[in-house]
């Protein structure tokens, strides 16, 4: 049943990539539980812009947890303190009357903030510019039924393109580290006889972006795939290190 | 053409969609066969914009690329991964008869055209039935993981409108599956060099030379700077606008602002009227809402929609005080399958859109705000068991679950219809060109394909057939007479006024420091369009939608609040820029909506229907694309059409009783 609660909001705040930032303190009253977390936000800004200051800046846009826009770090976790969902998808019923709920924007090195809660993901464009595809151009390409793949393969195949690239696994790791998210396209790939040949290759080159960009190394925390909003395994991560190796040997 | 003269300045003048003469199946063959080319070395000295990476525009962009063009991609979120395609759940059709149950181009083609209400160009919608077997090979080859069965080929569902299993799917996450891989082919080729990417960019405006498009002004939307950009030919995928209504099931960012740019420079905007509001989206819960989700049409296969049959019961209900499930059987109305026995409910979307506003507002309505009706799966869970039912819907379940913090296997679901898709948009002709020469439109941003009214599966299908297949060719009819024009300068006199017309607008919109927020008057305009311009309309109410939308756009030019700079992230401003074309985009809805005496697909005239209350369709006066001609701010625009001639398919009335 709807409740309404009335939280105490601890905001980070910064003007711009070079600017420093700090917490602001919001209290807000009459909130919903039925109203997500984005539209308490909504709502916060709404009160901040009749007072005219200005509003809090944050990335979304799907609001159904498929696009990978939102990207709240809340309470500690990415995505907030409920598991299996993205911002957009959190509720308010999930916190207490009184409650303070202390917001930040993801904080990796390969992520500078841009403004407030907002952040440059552009480094995970660039890791699938370096190899991220299968290299093939538009037109012909054999018919769709030409190669079977088993149900489970293209099953397991699906459950790594999943990912929706929110960049939650990065900002969770102690190390920065991005190797859930490269793991999860370098094994959808190579799963599927159209991304095999490429494979090994594939996992070099995106392997060596991410380094290249600043993400850390992984030490298997586990981390990632706690706060994975879409439960990409870590399995994904080994067959990632297979493909590597191979692609080690061959050189 | 004598009933709307009053209201609507028509034109005469004809409108020609080129379409290649011969008999249908061989009218893309020929043209192809016979337009101009481009060759490799000229098509690196040509530019191509296009702005958009959904389905459109990142399968347009990467295949033009890899032809050898040179293209700048521009997009407003942070990644074109995230374009609003990416949310599109059931799948994608295409006439591959895999499954062997007498599907063909020519089935599919008819379907469409049906399923659009006659209100579509055959043409065009024949070498899409005919180019949508090569898009699942394309994205197959891509490594789109599609849905597979136990021996290994791919598996179809049947969708809506169909007597076929043609729609190909991956989990309910289809959209997404299919944009990363035009994500893919379009990163493949921002590595090499080929796509210049502006993510995090909005065009605000076409920039057109001698009546030519040669650029957009763009603003970058971290850093606030207006910036300008050269090209031979500019492709707009933006997609659709049915943000008008403030909640649709549309992403934030979702817009008309690239289409209206369009059409003030020239683009006529077609049949802006048809949108589709879908019957099956979780309902709003209150103030605060600020978009609504989709609930897969599939549910209504095993779910039976009712309200209560007292009033006393429905005020219960919503006071919190009585439960769905303690109301008795008889006690609840079945109420599409008490008025539509033959389909139940199965009806089409837009019927089932229209029974359900009717209800809520004759008082039956439920949940907290009186506008839901109830989906209820308690019958299918006794003949089913629960364990099926969970296999066939456990993912949607649990979504409702998640946002609505119900158990739908133990109380009814609640749902409402929303606004999802706009059929309108920027007229294009065979070749997908507007109306402004070098100037194209691909995917929901333009109006080509699905009539009044479009099939589930299909968008995606037109998306990427535009992007893959059709443009890619199409323009180069246009670049191989633009080989000898040179690299232009920004410096030019148009760029420069271009950017001075953004620029006075922007300036004129922050100076305005009034006192409302540009949610709060979206708000406002979404209230008018969903109840005088949605699901159903007549003279008297799109009358006054008119009078209240040039009420809003005066409160909006007066009285609107924006903080922050302009050279800065301000997501305020970007908003208010977005909403100022929503308003233009309403009006010509609604004005479309008034000229249209007639009912179609997903334009509901209430004085036009049978006695039945299906929608009534007038061929004779109507059988025509609506076409508005910009004619100046606060000038009413002008009315052409495109008749559409049905040489190959005879129509028939839409009939969902027997
Ligand atoms: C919830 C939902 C479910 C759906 N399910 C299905 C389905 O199952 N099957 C089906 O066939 N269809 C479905 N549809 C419809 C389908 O998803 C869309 O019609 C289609 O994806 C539109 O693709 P597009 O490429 O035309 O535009 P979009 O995907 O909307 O992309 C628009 C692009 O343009 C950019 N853009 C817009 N304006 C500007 C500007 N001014 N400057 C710069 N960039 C700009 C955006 O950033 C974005 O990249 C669904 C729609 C919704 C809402
Ligand atoms: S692996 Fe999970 S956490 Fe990482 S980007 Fe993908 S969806 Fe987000
Ligand atoms: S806004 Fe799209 S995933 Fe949250």
């Amino acid at each position: 049943m709807e409740k309404i609660i009335n939280v105490t909001l601890k905001v980070w705040r910064q003007a711009g990539p070079k600017a420093s930032g700090k917490f602001e303190t919001y209290k807000l009253d009459n909130v919903s539980t039925d109203s997500s977390f984005l539209e308490m936000m909504d709502v916060l800004n709404e009160k901040l812009i009749g007072e005219r200051k200005e509003p809090i800046a944050f990335d979304h846009d799907c609001r159904e947890g498929i696009c990978g826009m939102c990207s709240m770090f809340i309470n500690g976790h990415p995505h907030g303190p409920d598991g299996e969902i993205t911002t957009c998808q959190l509720h308010m019923r999930a916190f207490k009357d009184g409650e303070t709920i202390t917001i930040e924007p993801w904080r990796s090195a390969a992520f500078p903030v841009i403004k407030d809660l907002m952040v440059s993901r552009g480094a995970f464009d660039e890791i699938i510019q370096a190899g991220g595809f299968v290299s093939v151009n538009t037109g012909g390409v054999p018919d769709g039924n030409a190669i079977a793949i088993g149900k489970d393969i293209a099953d397991e195949a699906m459950d790594a393109a999943t990912c929706i690239g929110c960049g939650a696994c990065a900002a969770a790791c102690k190390n920065g580290s991005a190797m859930l998210f490269v793991a999860a396209k370098v094994s959808q790939l190579a799963l599927l006889p159209q991304g095999k040949v490429e494979a090994a290759h594939r996992a070099k080159v995106m392997v060596a972006k991410m380094d290249e960009l600043g993400f850390g190394n992984c030490t298997n925390t586990g981390a990632c795939e706690a706060e994975c909003p879409k439960n990409v395994s870590i399995s994904h991560i080994a067959r990632l290190n297979r493909e590597f190796l191979s692609a080690k040997f061959r050189d | 053409m004598a009933k709307n003269e009053e209201s609507t300045v028509v034109e005469a003048s004809k409108i020609d969609a080129r379409i290649p003469a011969g008999p249908l199946a061989e009218k893309w063959s020929n043209y192809k066969a016979h337009q101009k080319l481009v060759n490799p070395s000229n098509k690196r000295r040509l530019d191509v914009i296009v702005v958009g990476t959904g389905l459109a525009g990142a399968s347009a962009a990467a295949s033009m690329a890899e032809m050898g063009f040179n293209v700048k991609s521009f997009c407003i979120q942070d990644s074109p991964r995230r374009a609003h395609s990416i949310a599109a759940q059931g799948g994608i059709n295409a006439a591959k008869n895999y499954q062997n149950d007498g599907d063909s181009v020519y089935r599919l083609f008819y379907d469409t055209i049906k399923g659009g209400d006659y209100r579509a160009r055959e043409a065009n919608v024949y070498r899409l039935a005919e180019v949508s077997s090569g898009i699942i090979d394309q994205c197959v080859a891509q490594g789109v993981p599609f849905a597979r069965e136990y021996g290994g080929l791919l598996d179809n569902r049947s969708f809506g409108g169909a007597q076929v299993s043609r729609t190909f799917y991956a989990k309910g996450q289809t959209g997404q599956q299919l944009l990363l891989g035009a994500y893919s082919a379009l990163s493949r080729q921002v590595g090499k060099g080929a796509v210049k990417l502006y993510s995090r960019y909005e065009m605000l405006d076409v920039v057109v030379i001698d009546g030519r498009a040669r650029g957009i002004i763009a603003r970058n939307l971290v850093s606030g700077k207006i910036e300008r950009f050269f090209a031979h030919a500019v492709v707009v995928g933006s997609g659709g606008y049915g943000n008008a209504f403030f909640l649709s099931t549309n992403a934030m960012t979702s817009n008309a602002s690239a289409a209206i740019q369009m059409y003030k420079k020239g683009a006529y905007f077609a049949n802006p009227a048809y949108a589709q509001i879908h019957p099956t989206c979780v309902p709003v819960h209150g103030e605060s809402q600020s978009k609504l989700t989709l609930m897969s049409e599939s549910l209504r296969n095993d779910g039976r929609i009712w309200t209560p049959k007292r009033k006393e019961d429905a005020e219960a209900i919503r006071a919190g005080k009585l439960k769905a499930a303690d109301l008795k059987e008889e006690d609840r109305d079945y109420y599409l399958e008490r008025r539509y026995p033959a389909f139940g409910n199965l009806v089409p979307r837009d019927v089932a859109s229209r029974a359900a506003k009717e209800r809520c507002d004759a008082g039956f309505g439920v949940g907290n705000t009186g506008l839901a009706v109830y989906l209820d799966f308690s019958a299918a869970i006794e003949r089913l068991g629960e364990d099926l039912v969970r296999a066939r819907y456990g993912n949607l379940f649990q979504m409702y679950e998640k946002i609505v913090d119900e158990n739908p296997y133990k109380t009814p679901m609640m749902i409402y219809p929303a606004i999802h898709y706009t059929m309108g948009g920027i007229w294009v002709d065979y070749e997908l060109q507007t109306s402004v020469k070098g100037l194209f439109c691909i995917g929901e941003a333009n109006f080509s394909d699905h009539g009044a009214n479009r099939l589930g599966a299909s968008a995606l299908m037109q998306g990427l057939a535009d992007g893959y297949f059709v443009l890619p060719y199409t323009i180069q009819n246009y670049l191989a007479d633009q080989i000898q024009v040179p690299r232009m300068s920004t410096e030019l006199p148009e760029f420069e006024q271009a950017e001075k017309d953004v620029n006075d607008k922007i300036k004129k919109l922050l100076s305005i420091q009034g006192k409302k927020s540009v949610d709060s008057l979206h708000r406002e305009l979404g209230l008018i369009m969903w109840d005088f311009v949605g699901m159903g309309r007549n003279k008297a109410g799109l009358e006054i939608a008119l009078e209240k939308i040039k009420e809003v756009r005066k409160e909006f030019w007066s009285n609107v609040y924006i903080p922050g700079k302009q050279d800065d992230m301000n997501n305020e401003l970007e908003k208010a820029l977005r909403v100022a074309d929503f308003i233009e985009i309403g009006d010509l809805m609604a004005r479309d909506a008034l000229q249209r005496e007639e009912s179609c697909g997903g334009h509901f005239r209430e004085e036009y229907q049978t006695p039945e209350g299906e929608a009534l369709r007038n061929d004779e006066e109507f059988s025509f694309a609506s076409c508005w001609k910009f004619n100046g701010d606060g000038v009413d625009p002008i009315l052409l059409k495109e008749a559409l001639d049905y040489e190959f398919i005879h129509r028939q009335q839409r009939n969902y009783k027997a």
